[in-house]
């Protein structure tokens, strides 16, 4: 089977390189034809990406282990979850998906333009696949990123995935994560396709736009996703910590969250062509460089490891995509004139623009501290770093802007903002903002930080402008139709999808910086180290070890894991108690030169977070127990039981495992209490949703007038 | 936007911790009040618990020059022996004293396939 798979992969290099020849023929000839027969190779390239990942996944599935990437990263005890998942922690294997999404997306992109946008859609044919077939190259001809490799002697059980990777969270991650990219492509193509044609009006835009906006909100669940993982997973008890793979994931976000917000002024102004080009660009590449910095080891992260020798490709296909684009833009800076210029900076165009610069000063920002290392070592020749502190302080600041914009920009009028437009739109926000300032200044701990009390009030600024005008809404509409409220309220909604969508997205972000700023202006954290029956005290919580738990092959989530070493905690808050069960996970060494016992210790060990949500704050807690105290007994173990039967090797591991209960050494712990954490999943849910509603299709019959049937409408009314 | 770029370069430059391996830390003198990252591989069979604080010794990636380091704070899952690690602190009378929490330990090779992104 495995040779099928390598052979679709072929076909579809080669299917991928008749697409690019094809649509760029089709867009010099003007051929219907042959522009249908390069959509056509775009389907065909996709069903033969399915065809492999099928075989890949039905591999894994009986845990054929001639497969070299089955061997591992999975294994026969591997929980059949993890055996489907564990396809894209494999560098081959993500890259297999990458292709799958792009072949996808593609065909779905071409279904839907194949009787419109006829000189812009063949070029874009070529962009999207050429990007395949870079992709399907890495995998045809680098030995290390075939995902069809096979080994010629199998071995008996396969190394399994990697135990930290194993939680729900992190398995559709990464596919989240790549649709976002894969998702930025598309526009990417046909804004290439629009900029060779010269066809640079807004048909590109308004032919992607639901791409660009599925992908943003993919890339931006995939990002949540990978912080709740940190947070509720790794032992650490933060969600961010400006490692350099999660900034890589966060800056084509921000690029592409300005995009979206651009586009609109070029689609209602005709303005900030150019700047729309350079961002969508900026996206892809960013994109790209996403999922190379992942793998290329060249920036020190926990994460960025393994060194790569798919760099160098990588490099250079983003070197040729920036300066092809570049070059391209340049060359037709004639047609990319704006067709109005600015009349008024207190005007939505303004404050869009505004936005857009806070955001790709975001991105610049990020961008230079995660190459710092890079930067500094050309420059002095030493490699140095900058850490949170650095990032925060740029950040804060900026995002606390963005804040505010998010209230200012959906409300403010287009081209010139009157002094009545400003008073109607924004006096009852700005009521709300100052009374949110002063309660939580005089009466609330909030004012020992000034920085979150600003960040409070904008928050209660862009919450209550996006209530106001949805209050409106519905109350035009009750007067005018005499509705109830409810009807009044879906109706409103279900005809003006993309902008009540683009409000509900922005009360999210608000509530996700609420929970952002309560939770790092507010945390508080201690370690310690208790024996049973000894507690301390964090914000007003007791949390006292009541005793150690250890177990065999009883692992909460399923993971598989052998040995389990953990701890009750007894918590206290004002008279209230609830217990929480914080854990570790020890894997198995795979290492032959480990004990016969050590081994069950010596592997990959885990930390099982406990934590107790609430909407005013988490008590999250981790445990470290010490191994030091068994290690005697363990040593001897090793040595008297070599070479024990497997069930005499189990009981004595049980009975250590059992020592470790009956005469419990000390263990370090991580009690965090986090004020307020919970809302930025409760915000993330809200902006997902939001960005649902703006994504559902409309229904036919009820679509809203379009401003041009609305102006023909009312010229014959008033002829009548 | 010249103005956040400024902003940018000079305070990276001062922010910056500067990376150094256990030869580079034990050859120069450090500057008073300077801390660095050190990186480099855990030596095997150094690690030993004292009290709050772990001790352990950490030596060149390549090579046989090693520092002894006092670390406290939370020690990442994957810290193994012979791993490689990255810990910020100075170094004060042969010892170097670490920040808190300021371990980082990267995957082992076994796991270079394994994608971990945020």
């Amino acid at each position: 089977m495995a040779a099928v798979g390598s052979a679709a992969l072929f076909v579809a290099l080669v299917t991928a390189l008749y697409a690019v020849g094809a649509g760029v023929r089709a867009g010099v000839t003007r051929s219907r034809h042959t522009a249908a027969s390069a959509r056509r190779a775009i389907y065909c390239l996709a069903a033969l990406m399915v065809l492999a990942l099928v075989i890949l996944e039905a591999a894994y599935l009986r845990t054929d282990l001639s497969f070299a990437l089955v061997a591992q990263n999975s294994s026969i005890q591997t929980p059949t979850f993890y055996k489907v998942t564990a396809m894209w922690s494999s560098q081959a294997g993500s890259l297999m998906l990458w292709v799958l999404l792009l072949s996808l997306f593609s065909s779905a992109v071409l279904y839907s333009t194949r009787a419109s946008l006829r000189e812009v859609t063949p070029y874009a044919t070529a962009v999207l696949g050429a990007v395949a077939a870079f992709f399907l190259s890495l995998m045809v001809l680098s030995p290390e990123a075939q995902p069809f490799a096979t080994l010629a002697n199998p071995p008996i059980d396969g190394q399994g995935l990697n135990p930290l990777l194993r939680h729900p969270a992190m398995m559709f991650h990464p596919p989240m994560l790549y649709t976002g990219y894969v998702g930025f492509t598309i526009p990417f193509a046909f804004a290439i396709g629009a900029l060779i044609t010269r066809r640079t009006g807004a048909e590109w835009i308004r032919a992607t736009r639901r791409f660009a906006l599925i992908a943003w909100t993919f890339l931006g669940f995939g990002i949540l996703l990978g912080a709740l993982w940190s947070y509720s997973e790794l032992g650490w008890g933060g969600y961010w910590a400006w490692d350099p793979v999660e900034n890589a994931s966060l800056m084509p976000w921000l690029t592409g969250t300005a995009f979206l917000h651009s586009i609109m002024i070029q689609e209602r102004r005709g303005m900030l062509k150019v700047w729309n080009v350079a961002l969508i660009v900026a996206t892809f590449v960013l994109a790209l460089l996403g999922t190379f910095l992942v793998r290329s080891g060249i920036l020190n992260s926990i994460h960025a490891f393994g060194e790569s020798t798919l760099g160098a490709p990588f490099l250079g296909f983003i070197a040729f995509v920036l300066i092809g684009s570049v070059a391209l833009v340049l060359s037709r800076r004639e047609s990319l004139r704006s067709e109005a210029a600015l009349d008024s900076l207190a005007s939505r165009e303004a404050v869009f623009l505004l936005n857009n610069l806070v955001l790709v000063s975001l991105c610049v920002v990020i961008f230079y501290g995660t190459f710092f290392p890079l930067i500094s070592s050309a420059l002095t020749g030493a490699e140095a770093s900058v850490g949170p502190p650095w990032f925060n302080a740029f950040v804060a600041p900026l995002a606390i802007v963005l804040v505010l914009l998010a209230g200012i920009g959906p409300v403010i009028a287009w081209r010139r903002a009157t002094p009545a437009n400003l008073r109607r739109s924004f006096r009852i926000p700005a009521v709300a903002m100052v009374v949110t300032f002063g309660v939580l200044a005089t009466l609330t701990p909030a004012a020992s930080s000034p920085t979150s009390l600003i960040v409070f009030s904008f928050i209660a600024f862009t919450i209550v402008v996006a209530l106001q005008e949805v209050w409106r809404g519905v109350g035009a509409r009750r007067v005018m139709a005499d509705e109830s409220w409810p009807v009044a309220l879906s109706g409103l909604i279900s005809r003006n999808r993309h902008r009540y969508g683009g409000y509900v997205v922005h009360v999210g972000i608000a509530t996700l910086m609420l929970g952002v700023a309560g939770s790092s202006a507010f945390v508080g954290q201690r370690d310690a180290r208790l024996s049973p029956g000894e507690s301390i005290s964090v914000d007003g919580y007791t949390v006292t070890y009541r005793e150690p738990t250890a177990e065999l092959l009883a692992d909460r989530s399923g993971t598989g894991a052998p040995v389990t070493l953990g701890a009750v905690l007894d918590v206290n808050r004002a008279g209230r108690t609830f217990t929480l069960r914080p854990s570790r996970n020890y894997y198995p060494s795979g290492d032959p030169a480990a004990g016969a016992i050590g081994r069950f210790f010596d592997g990959e060990a885990t930390s099982e977070v406990d934590l107790r949500w609430g909407l005013a704050r988490d008590l999250w807690t981790a445990v470290q127990p010490d191994l030091q105290a068994l290690r005697p007994s363990i040593d001897e173990a090793d040595r008297r039981f070599v070479d024990a039967s497997a069930p005499i090797q189990a009981a004595i591991l049980r009975e250590i495992v059992e020592s470790y209960r009956s005469e419990p050494p000390p263990a370090t712990f991580r009690v965090i209490v986090s004020p307020l954490a919970a809302w930025i999943w409760l915000g993330g849910a809200i902006v997902m949703a939001g960005a649902l509603l703006a994504l559902w299709p409309a229904a036919g019959a009820r679509r809203r007038l379009s401003s041009v049937e609305a102006a023909r409408l009312g010229r014959e009314l008033s002829r009548a | 936007m010249l103005l956040l770029a400024t902003a940018l370069v000079w305070t990276s430059f001062n922010a910056a911790t500067e990376a150094r391996t256990p030869s580079q830390v034990l050859e120069q003198p450090a500057e008073p009040g300077r801390s660095y990252e050190l990186t480099g591989k855990v030596v095997e069979g150094s690690i030993e618990r004292d009290g709050e604080a772990l001790r352990f010794a950490v030596r060149d990636r390549v090579g046989s020059a090693s520092v002894p380091v006092s670390y406290s704070g939370v020690v990442p899952d994957p810290f193994r022996e012979g791993r490689e690690v990255i810990v910020s602190g100075a170094l004060a009378e042969g010892t170097f004293m670490a920040e808190r929490d300021s371990l980082v330990t990267k995957c082992p090779s076994k796991f270079t396939n394994a994608e971990e992104p945020a």
